[in-house]
């Protein structure tokens, strides 16, 4: 390893901008000319609307224009797309309502963006929304998803009987009903995943600007994949051409998820510019945030596992209800089906699974992929059911874990997963003894005499990163294929710029890519410039989430690489007269193996330039890209021990100690890989104790703002024990996993099997308040 | 409409605002100073501290007018020239930051509790005191070693006052 190469703990170049206040977001940008956005949005979770009436506004300070929905119909803006088709198990497609970006008469959930208001300030623009009067037909709701396929529940599209989107399944039935025929034992559980909101800092924004001289559009926005915000805007919405349209994401303050999709907001700022000849910018205050960004989890689920007389795990049945929100967001189908159910594994061998996923429309906010998608609600399902079964047979959790690992690869599950590698001894065996399992009993005595209860709960997660071979994902119902491309520059002086369809918001991409080039070259990580979040600089991309930057992204970067280095030895042998075969490249310098003869890495470059000595019939020049496809997922995984004291009298939990073993492959910067883990702990954490969305029986949302709705604060975490192990992934060059979710997917499990092994009571579900967790202890006294 | 005037990161400005415009949106929009972020609506995230006269506060609970006539410091008036100060070197070295959303605000009010605690500050401290600041990427652990670290290097708090 170079001192700035592959493993090494190299500090952000990027940080110097941040930390002096000279970070780029979209609310920081302005353009000559430039006014204000507000939405005018549904008070109602489900109503007809019976009039629209902008005539006051219109006479108010600052007033440019409003437009609704007909104008955006008249106008030919497609309704929001679902990047996912799923199949129904009756063979039938899913049962998708129509999604208008400004709303069609009906509403179906609050805030639900009906118009849009331009003025000359922020303030002025949402004043004259607030003079926007619209009348509504109140119609009944339904906000919660068992509720919603009852009969006599209110329907929200035509299209979706019961309210049914899809009746998916995943694993064989009937070898699963067979597993259960005759078990030693089943184990039943009833799991609720609570519904949370992403809660990135930097809330949404855009600005759209259409240059009628150069009919060109311009979109600044909050987006994880500026690549795919185009491309739908323009094949799906109609807003703008693909080559006439730019979307520029700049700084980013934090994805999880809820910035992949394109939301009505940046469409309808765009098509507005259009229409009003001035550029546009909106910016979500904190409640629009909660209101309209996507949700993320929010399942019901009913598992049951089946043991044979030597706790070996027989079969896992598992029945999911995923409440989808009013409509269909862009990944909304594939995580709680395929990126869900195909986890259901865990760890474990189990020969027969079988799941059912019912996706339900509700009058709440869209629900999609938030940190994990899918991975998160699978891990708890199974983590939660081990640890249960565990409890009932007596044993020891980590022993009944033990004795059901997966221990040989490559691994084919029963639900679509093929396991390359993993060693899940391993990574238990060093959390429990970071986290001093074989002490945790008298330190529970210690408790105890202090009038505490103390808990420890494991979780042995395993995910599934670097999404994914676009074949197989195309014949699941993927709309687009998921490689991911990357050029690298040489200039003249040696210096390499790389241009990425990957997108950092705060994964600190223009330190890890440098290093990888850093590695192969002995280039210092200075000389390496990253570029991303420009569809005017960068070709194409499919930008970040599901932790597909390292494993993906810069596996493309890699294969780019490897075009430059052939072509640079060339070049490098011509000059030094020596065989191609025999040049390195190392520490900056190319070199003939065995030899003194070597040339700077930049006189090989200027060389590539200047063109005056090449091999004969060579191009000038030093540039080469490369797209990507991987061949399987990555399968990150760990063990995470938590540690609690409840105290009884308040039911307030305190974690004291959170481990963390994760493999996640070879490592490119260890600092930033454990600041990956940290982030991902905080908010699994906070779903497990804090964290949850709610709506009252009206579909008002009563958690829709910061004195509502738990985030985690520094007060509520500890220091975390953080380590990694590594068995390094087979399938792509650099033999990375990923690791941006692992600590979201699994940590919530550790921390109620934690909980419940403190108060002895195992029907507690999160977030672990301290008003449930009092009721729970007195439950059971 | 209002006149405005204030010394902003030493530097006397002035300008014409609305009465209801408050401290933050006057930095981001009359004077561009755009490094103070606005992440909540409700005075929770502490995403737009500054400092007013020596002491963190927030920014988006203060109308501009009722900063006329302060010294108003942001995140961009606390390096010296190229010099990062002790707590912004803190955050890099210890990866305190990722999105870089939060830090502006972050960097402000560690600035202040070093000011008031000096080499004393300890681990319970910043985390009770950093109650009024959100991150949602670093889950704390890293900011809190920058603070304290941050801290042990900028000595006791009479010889912070002093500089």
């Amino acid at each position: 390893m170079g001192v700035e190469g592959i493993g090494a703990k190299v500090l952000r170049k990027e940080d110097r901008r941040f930390i002096t206040g000279q970070g780029r977001y979209t609310d920081d940008m302005s353009v000559p000319g430039m006014k204000y956005a507000a939405f005018v949005r549904s008070p109602h979770a489900h109503a007809k609307i019976t009039s629209i009436d902008a005539s006051a506004a219109r006479e108010m300070p600052g007033f440019i224009e409003f437009l609704d929905g007909q104008q955006l119909k008249a106008d030919g803006i497609g309704n929001i797309i679902c990047g996912w088709a799923v199949t129904s198990k009756d063979g039938s497609p899913m049962k998708m309502g129509a999604y208008p970006a400004l709303a069609d008469g009906i509403v179906r959930y609050v805030g639900q963006p009906i118009g849009i208001v331009i003025a000359e300030t922020q303030a002025q623009a949402r004043d004259a929304a607030e003079g926007v009067m619209i009348e509504y037909e109140e119609l009944p709701v339904v906000v919660n998803g068992p509720d919603a396929m009852k009969a006599g529940a209110p329907q929200l599209h035509p299209e979706a009987e019961n309210n049914i989107c899809f009746d998916w399944e995943l694993g064989d039935a009937d070898a699963t009903a067979k597993a259960f025929e005759n078990p030693a034992k089943v184990i039943k559980l009833d799991i609720v995943n609570n519904r949370l909101s992403p809660n990135p800092i930097e809330p949404r924004a855009a600005l759209g600007h259409y240059n009628s001289a150069e009919d060109h559009y311009t979109c600044y926005t909050t987006s994880q994949n500026p690549h795919v915000a185009r491309l739908v805007m323009s094949a799906f919405y109609n807003v703008a051409p693909e080559h006439k349209l730019r979307v520029i994401a700049p700084d980013v303050g934090g994805g999880f998820g809820a910035k992949i999709y394109i939301y009505p907001e940046e469409i309808v700022c765009l098509w507005a510019s259009k229409r009003t000849h001035v550029p546009v910018k909106w910016t979500s205050d904190r409640t629009e945030a909660f209101l309209t960004d996507a949700h993320g989890r929010d399942h019901v689920s009913d598992v049951e596992m089946a043991l044979d007389a030597n706790n070996k795990i027989l079969g896992l049945r598992v029945n999911t209800v995923a409440n989808l929100g009013a409509y269909m967001s862009l990944f909304s189908s594939a995580t709680p089906t395929y990126l869900y159910a195909t986890l259901l594994s865990g760890q474990y061998n189990i020969p027969a699974i079988y799941a059912n996923v019912k996706g339900v429309y509700t009058n709440t906010a869209p629900v999609d992929a938030y940190r994990g998608a899918g991975r998160p609600e699978a891990t708890y399902v199974i983590e939660r059911t081990m640890e249960t079964a565990a409890r009932e047979l007596g044993m020891s959790p980590a022993e009944f874990r033990r004795i059901n690992f997966i221990r040989e690869f490559p691994h084919q599950t029963p639900v679509i997963m093929n396991y390359d590698t993993g060693d899940f001894e391993a990574t238990m065996e060093a959390a429990m003894k970071t986290a001093d399992v074989a002490g945790f009993e008298g330190r529970r005595q210690e408790a105890k005499s202090r009038g505490k209860l103390r808990g420890l709960g494991m979780s042995c997660y395993i995910e599934a990163c670097g999404i994914a071979p676009s074949k197989a994902v195309g014949s699941l119902g993927a709309g687009v294929g998921l490689w991911e491309s990357a050029e690298v520059r040489v200039n003249p002086v040696g210096t390499i710029e790389i241009l990425t369809g990957s997108h950092s918001h705060g994964q600190g991409h223009e330190t890890t890519f440098a290093q990888v080039v850093s590695q192969r070259f002995g280039v210092p990580v200075d000389n390496v410039q990253i570029v991303h979040g420009d569809t005017d600089k960068v070709q194409f991309g499919m930008g970040t989430y599901g932790s597909r930057s390292g494993a993906v992204g810069c596996s493309a970067i890699s294969k780019a690489l490897d075009k430059v280095e052939a072509k640079a030895k060339k070049i490098g042998a011509h000059l030094l007269e020596a065989d191609e075969g025999d040049i390195v490249i190392e520490n900056g310098e190319v070199k003939v193996a065995g030899t003194d003869k070597k040339l700077a890495w930049h006189e090989v470059c200027l060389g590539a330039y200047t063109g005056h000595n090449l091999p004969d019939g060579m191009e000038p020049g030093l540039k080469e890209g490369a797209f990507y496809d991987p061949q399987n997922f990555t399968f990150p995984a760990g063990c995470y021990i938590c540690e609690v004291e409840v105290d009884p009298d308040t039911g307030v939990t305190e974690i004291v100690q959170f481990v963390a073993a994760d493999d996640f492959g070879n490592i490119i910067n260890p600092m930033i890989v454990e600041g990956q883990v940290h982030g991902g702990l905080a908010q699994g954490i906070g779903q497990a104790l804090l964290e949850g969305v709610n709506y009252d029986e009206t579909g008002q949302l009563v958690t829709a703002s910061y004195m509502d709705y738990a985030m985690p604060r520094a007060w509520d975490l500890p220091m975390f024990k953080v380590e990694t192990l590594v068995t390094p992934c087979t399938t792509n060059p650099l033999g990375l996993k990923g690791c941006g979710e692992a600590g979201a997917i699994g940590s919530p499990p550790a921390v109620m099997n934690a909980i419940t092994d403190a108060i002895g009571n195992n029907d507690l579900t999160m977030p672990a308040t301290p008003e449930k967790v009092w009721n729970a202890i007195n439950a059971v006294n | 409409m209002s006149q405005v005037s204030m010394t902003v990161n030493g530097r006397k400005v002035s300008g014409e605002c609305e009465d209801r415009t408050l401290l933050v949106h006057f930095l981001r929009d009359n004077l561009h100073l755009t490094g103070t972020h606005v992440g909540c609506d409700t005075s929770q995230c502490g995403a737009c501290v500054v400092h007013l006269d020596g002491k963190a506060i927030k920014s988006c609970t203060m109308l501009a007018v009722q900063a006329s006539g302060s010294d108003v410091t942001t995140i961009e008036g606390i390096a010296n020239g190229q010099d990062l100060n002790p707590v912004q070197t803190a955050f890099k070295e210890h990866h305190g930051l990722q999105c870089g959303f939060c830090t502006p605000g972050m960097i402000m009010t560690i600035t202040d509790m070093i000011n008031r605690h000096g080499s004393d500050l300890d681990e319970e401290t910043v985390r009770e005191e950093l109650d009024g600041n959100i991150c949602r990427c670093t889950g704390y652990h890293n900011i809190v070693k920058a603070a304290l670290d941050a801290a042990s290097k900028m000595g006791t708090p009479q010889q912070v006052a002093a500089e």
